[in-house]
């Protein structure tokens, strides 16, 4: 069963995700990249039905591109995570995507830094410190609730997120076996590794 | 023959010219004049009052304020040209700037806002039956990108930024004297006093009064991030206009 969980520190913002592609009871392969950059600075976290999931996050990465390239500007990270909130709300009452993510990025320039968004398939968002979707999240945010402060150092966070996958492995029945870890910061997007 | 080319915008003349289009460009050389100056805390605009009458109720909604819009919390303009043209064209503006916010839940940057109220205009020139827009405008505006803004636009749908501009009737001499005196790095006070004597020489009438001009200014509150868009009421603006006028008198008495 599909597993996101995020976390926001002073300086920097971390995802985490399954690596598993499964089709019905089926797993297809392990080593699905469900943390998809964006631009530089900024990636989707995404789960949910497969062909919606990719179909989705190509039709907004591919938008904001074209913005990126139409107005010689980057969207920040809040204006992206708008964007998505606004396309998928115009969808879900003409042919909905079946689609969660978590969506990080890191802004230059005044009133930026790091910011974490989570968005459900109904188009709900929200500005977060510590997110999460998936039955894997139950285990993982009161978990984060307890260990999360705001000057959170990455290798704290790194070890969050290992206690935390560690957790779902243990006690979820259905828990993937595989995670990938990326974080994104000011110089932009860099693989942590896999748990 | 000449008829062929003038009455259809969408077709070149012989010599490669768009009657149309010029024509329209021709008719804001007759309106009221807009100034425009970037400072470095603000941007001040400023435009000549071409109906005054005493029998003007002078608080009627057209009338208070003939030609300055208000076009979303960050960007204001001042038009020059037919003034129902310019209606449309500002409602597409604030339309525009109110969808930009609806999908980013961002305020729109200038540049863009401009851009799409020019490919509009462009589009009345290009395509068939429609006439083009008689309106110029000046765009004051401020955005995280670019800070404090100033474009003009045109009825062909060209647009450019400035540090200081003017439109409308003797604008050429209105320029020639912005070249003269613009400084840079000006205050927004200093860019008032330089935007009402700039206005004063491209008028008719020697002095200025409080029911010929309009002016307004947009600046930022550095503590909250808030745009001010102020528009000068009579009172607030008549210390301003004489204090130009003295100096513009006795520059005169200079001149003897």
């Amino acid at each position: 069963m599909d597993f996101l969980c995020g976390l926001r520190g002073k300086d920097f913002v971390m995802v985490c995700s399954d690596t598993s592609a499964v089709q019905s009871v089926v797993t297809m392969k392990q080593d699905e990249d469900k943390l998809v950059p964006v631009d530089s600075h900024k990636l989707f976290a995404l789960s949910g039905e497969a062909g919606d999931r990719v179909n989705f996050s190509e039709y907004i990465i591919a938008n904001v591109r074209l913005y990126a390239l139409r107005n010689d500007a980057k969207l920040s990270t809040k204006a992206v995570a708008n964007f998505t909130r606004n396309e998928l709300a115009t969808a879900l009452r003409k042919s909905p995507y079946s689609t969660n993510l978590l969506m990080a990025g890191y802004d230059d320039g005044e009133g930026g830094g790091p910011s974490l968004y989570w968005c459900d398939y109904l188009a709900t968002l929200h500005h977060m410190n510590i997110c999460g979707t998936g039955y894997g999240s139950y285990f993982v945010l009161s978990m984060f609730d307890k260990l999360w402060h705001p000057n959170v150092t990455e290798a704290e966070a790194f070890e969050m997120m290992r206690k935390g996958v560690e957790e779902v492995k243990s006690r979820l029945v259905v828990a993937p076996p595989k995670y990938l870890v990326k974080v994104i910061d000011s110089k932009g997007i860099r693989t942590l590794g896999e748990l | 023959m000449a008829r062929r080319y003038d009455s259809h915008t969408t077709i070149f003349s012989p010599e490669g010219r768009l009657y149309q289009v010029e024509y329209a460009m021709e008719a804001i050389s007759n309106a009221g004049s807009c100034v425009g100056i970037l400072a470095k805390d603000g941007v001040v605009l400023a435009a000549e009052k071409r109906i005054t009458s005493k029998l003007l109720d002078t608080q009627a909604v057209g009338v208070r304020r003939e030609k300055m819009y208000r076009l979303d919390d960050h960007i204001a303009c001042a038009v020059a040209g037919i003034t129902a043209d310019a209606n449309i064209l500002i409602n597409n503006c604030r339309l525009q700037a109110q969808r930009y916010l609806f999908v980013y839940q961002e305020p729109m940057p200038v540049d863009q806002l401009v851009r799409g109220l020019c490919d509009t205009k462009q589009g009345y020139t290009q395509y068939g039956g429609l006439r083009p827009f008689g309106v110029s405008l000046l765009y004051a505006g401020w955005d995280k990108h670019r800070g404090f803004q100033l474009y003009q636009s045109d009825p062909s749908g060209n647009y450019g930024g400035w540090k200081a501009t003017a439109i409308g009737a003797n604008h050429q001499a209105a320029t020639n004297v912005l070249q003269g005196d613009f400084k840079e790095e000006l205050s927004l006070e200093e860019a008032i006093k330089l935007v009402v004597k700039v206005l004063s020489k491209t008028m008719d009438s020697t002095t200025l009064s409080p029911e010929k001009v309009e002016l307004c200014t947009l600046s930022r509150d550095e503590a909250t991030g808030k745009i001010a868009y102020r528009v000068y009421e009579s009172s607030e603006l008549k210390p301003v206009l004489d204090a130009v006028n003295d100096d513009m008198t006795k520059e005169k008495e200079k001149e003897k």
